[in-house]
């Protein structure tokens, strides 16, 4: 089957091989991927900061742009929880939501698309590791996608899964949070850090970009060798 | 307005400066953490209990005035007296007078929020009234001249040692064990209970078909309060009224194992009017005071009046990673936590911080944990729009217009690609701008060459790659 592309602004421009990795998981599992031009952010930042009129745009553009695809797949929970989002924006007799709510019904989380859509949850991984997974709040209870993330991670081959005390803790970043309150964002991502520090992990995975990015950023500052991989890059495994 | 707002930002700064406070913190919530777990985790039918309880909550909101005529006729047959406060400043004037009415000196208070609302005890002080609180937290508490930092658990924020050394200056007597210093507390208190003209307390919940009003404890102070002194004073905000017995028993379901993951408290009492005829015991007057404060204006708000249904249990405190680290103080309101950032800046008095709906990461956390099924980040949202609306963002609206023309949204990176070097350095060179606010703690992760322009290759080689397997 064919999926169209759906890449975060953040994977784009910041981390652009979790593009890479989602593209050769696809490819893995026997999907062609397509990437649409024109992409560039979900309105995410702007919702968050109470603006759906300034999402408003950006969502009829996005559905412009995907409403053809086959089905939407994005390495990223939170911007799939956006989209999942984009009906409500718009007013019950505003014709626009139902389109709207086609394109959503039909974008997932690659972890979610994955299991729900394919059915698939051994991709024939392998990834030498002992890693904790770090389930991000907006891809489990937003989204709902958590268990999707467990499933295919069972099954990689090769990889040891250590429980953090506090697994279902927030890393802190939550968009604009980090940078209006960059004080209490730098004291939960140290908690975050200290649990995966205990737990004795050698990576940790999450299926979330600006998780990634967030605990990444703050272990490196921390001088800390433990890596920071994303879901597609495990599953991807030697496949790039 | 002549103060100006709370500025939550400086003020959780500086908490997350204090390392002692932040260390009681984590420890006491991880205490409640694991009690709570166990007791839902040993509960199989939580969500059902769930259920009916928002189920109750929903009909409250649904009948609010006629349960409110219904309480106020079953208190008055009972032979108490219903009062109604709009705010917070008229209840505890309201609750003055009733006092200075009848000449009382002494006051014993059981664990009461919606005291806190009103100021109660500084109004009562200011009028000549001496008001203990009796429960064991609160006490500790009034004796260090500070204000509760959780709903449930006012101390929460304070280690032993510091009780031991607050005991020692105060009554010249401590210890560290902590049966001991219970019993000192409670040696000084016990007077105050047999001493006091009148008893106050909260009420968890009220019964409108019975008139009563029910409180949850664990020490026995809050029955003591109720029962012991000549008067009765109990404080609740409108919203607290269930309609049958049958109701508060849903609730009860649910409330304790939510809150400090008991199944029933140790002390539950269901207060009903005073004193009658031939009865021995109980006070001889009780008064319902039924306080708004701008809470009739959030019930006849749909989008945020679901905020209502909240039974006070503190789960969504417990489990906000933002209160978590910067604890209760910081919000400079008498509810902290999600349902405080949720409900404190509709309150007519003290309302906190404006921007308040903003510091949050949006983890969803609070949703999941509370009994009475509020939906936090929605309401947040909705609070965040609000406040929006009458401001410009300038930022985000660049943002967004950028993104709304991919050339622009590409160009802008390009350039930015061309500083990074540079941005690099904005932590040091800027530390108050935004990016360099990000990279305080945290090493600048760089600009990369887009996806999008290694897409076509990629994808060729991968089809080669696959074309070879097959
Ligand atoms: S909002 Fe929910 S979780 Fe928070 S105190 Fe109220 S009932 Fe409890």
């Amino acid at each position: 089957m064919e999926a169209f592309l759906f890449i975060p602004c953040l994977v784009e421009h910041v981390l652009p091989h979790v593009g890479e990795a989602t593209t050769a998981v696809l490819v893995r599992a026997g999907v062609t991927p397509t990437l649409p031009k024109g992409q560039t952010c979900c309105g995410q930042f702007a919702y968050k900061r109470g603006r759906a009129d300034l999402v408003r745009p950006l969502a009829r553009r996005f559905v412009e742009i995907f409403q053809d695809a086959p089905a939407v797949v994005c390495p990223s929970g939170s911007c799939t929880a956006m989209v999942r989002r984009y009906p409500s924006l718009f007013a019950e007799d505003d014709p626009f939501r139902e389109q709207a709510a086609q394109v959503a019904a039909k974008t997932f989380e690659l972890g979610q698309f994955l299991v729900e859509r394919l059915g698939l949850t051994d991709l024939g991984a392998r990834c030498d590791l002992t890693a904790a997974l770090h389930g991000s709040c907006q891809t489990t209870r937003v989204l709902g996608a958590g268990s999707a993330t467990e499933a295919l991670l069972a099954k990689v081959a090769g990889l040891t899964l250590v429980p953090l005390a506090r697994p279902e803790r927030c890393c802190g970043f939550g968009g604009a949070f980090s940078i209006d309150y960059p004080e209490a964002s730098e004291a939960i991502v140290a908690e975050k850090i200290d649990d995966i520090v205990a737990s004795g992990a050698e990576a940790v995975i999450t299926a979330e970009p600006s998780c990634l990015l967030n605990i990444a950023s703050a272990m490196a500052k921390r001088d800390l060798p433990i890596r920071a991989l994303h879901l597609a890059e495990v599953l991807a495994g030697e496949g790039i | 307005m002549t103060k100006t707002a709370h500025d939550f930002a400086k003020a959780s700064a500086k908490a997350l400066g204090d390392r002692q406070s932040r260390a009681i913190l984590h420890k006491a919530i991880g205490h409640i953490r694991v009690l709570r777990q166990r007791s839902v985790n040993a509960m199989p039918d939580f969500a059902e209990r769930q259920a009916r309880a928002v189920a109750v909550r929903d009909n409250t909101l649904a009948k609010l005035p006629e349960l409110l005529e219904k309480l106020e006729a079953s208190v008055t047959a009972v032979g108490g007296r219903v009062h109604y406060a709009e705010t917070a400043a008229s209840a505890a004037s309201l609750v003055t007078a009733i006092l200075s009415e009848r000449g009382a000196k002494l006051v014993v208070k059981g664990k009461s929020m919606v005291s806190e609302e009103m100021g109660l005890n500084e109004v009562l002080e200011a009028a000549g009234i001496e008001a203990v609180e009796t429960d064991l937290g609160e006490y500790i508490i009034q004796l260090a001249g500070q204000r509760p930092s959780h709903i449930l658990a006012p101390a929460l924020h304070v280690s032993k040692e510091q009780v031991s050394d607050l005991f020692a200056r105060k009554f010249g007597r401590t210890s560290t064990d902590i049966p001991e210093m219970t019993r000192i507390a409670r040696d000084s208190l016990r007077q105050k209970f047999l001493a006091a003209d009148a008893g106050i307390t909260g009420c968890n919940i009220a019964i409108a078909e019975t008139g009563t009003v029910t409180v949850l404890e664990n020490e026995g102070n809050i029955r003591l309060s109720g029962s012991c002194p000549p008067i009765h004073i109990a404080l609740m905000t409108l919203e607290k009224v269930v309609e049958t017995l049958a109701d508060a028993a849903v609730v009860l379901d649910i409330l304790p194992p939510a809150a400090t993951g008991q199944t029933l408290p140790v002390h539950l009492s269901f207060f009903t009017g005073a004193r009658r005829e031939g009865e021995r015991d109980g006070p001889q007057e009780m008064h319902l005071v039924i306080l708004d404060n701008g809470r009739s204006d959030i019930l006849a708000d749909p989008k945020l009046r679901s905020i209502l249904r909240c039974i006070r249990c503190g789960a969504c405190l417990n489990v906000c990673p933002v209160y978590q680290s910067v604890g209760g103080h910081a919000y400079g309101t008498v509810y902290p936590g999600p349902m405080g950032s949720v409900i404190s800046p509709l309150l007519k008095d003290n309302p906190g911080d404006p921007r308040q709906p903003f510091a949050c990461t949006h983890c969803a956390a609070c949703s999941e944990a509370c009994p009475a099924g509020i939906d936090h980040p929605a309401l947040l949202q909705e609070l965040r729009r609000r406040v929006s609306e009458t401001e410009t963002d300038l930022p985000v609206a660049a943002f967004s217009l950028l993104a709304r023309h991919p050339l622009l949204f590409g160009g802008a990176a390009a350039v930015g690609r061309l500083f990074d070097p540079k941005l690099r350095e904005v932590a040091a060179v800027a530390p108050d701008a935004p990016v360099g606010r990000f990279l305080r703690c945290r090493e600048f992760p760089g600009l990369a060459r887009p996806f999008s322009r290694r897409f076509k290759a990629l994808a060729r080689r991968l089809k080669r790659l696959q074309g070879g397997r097959a």
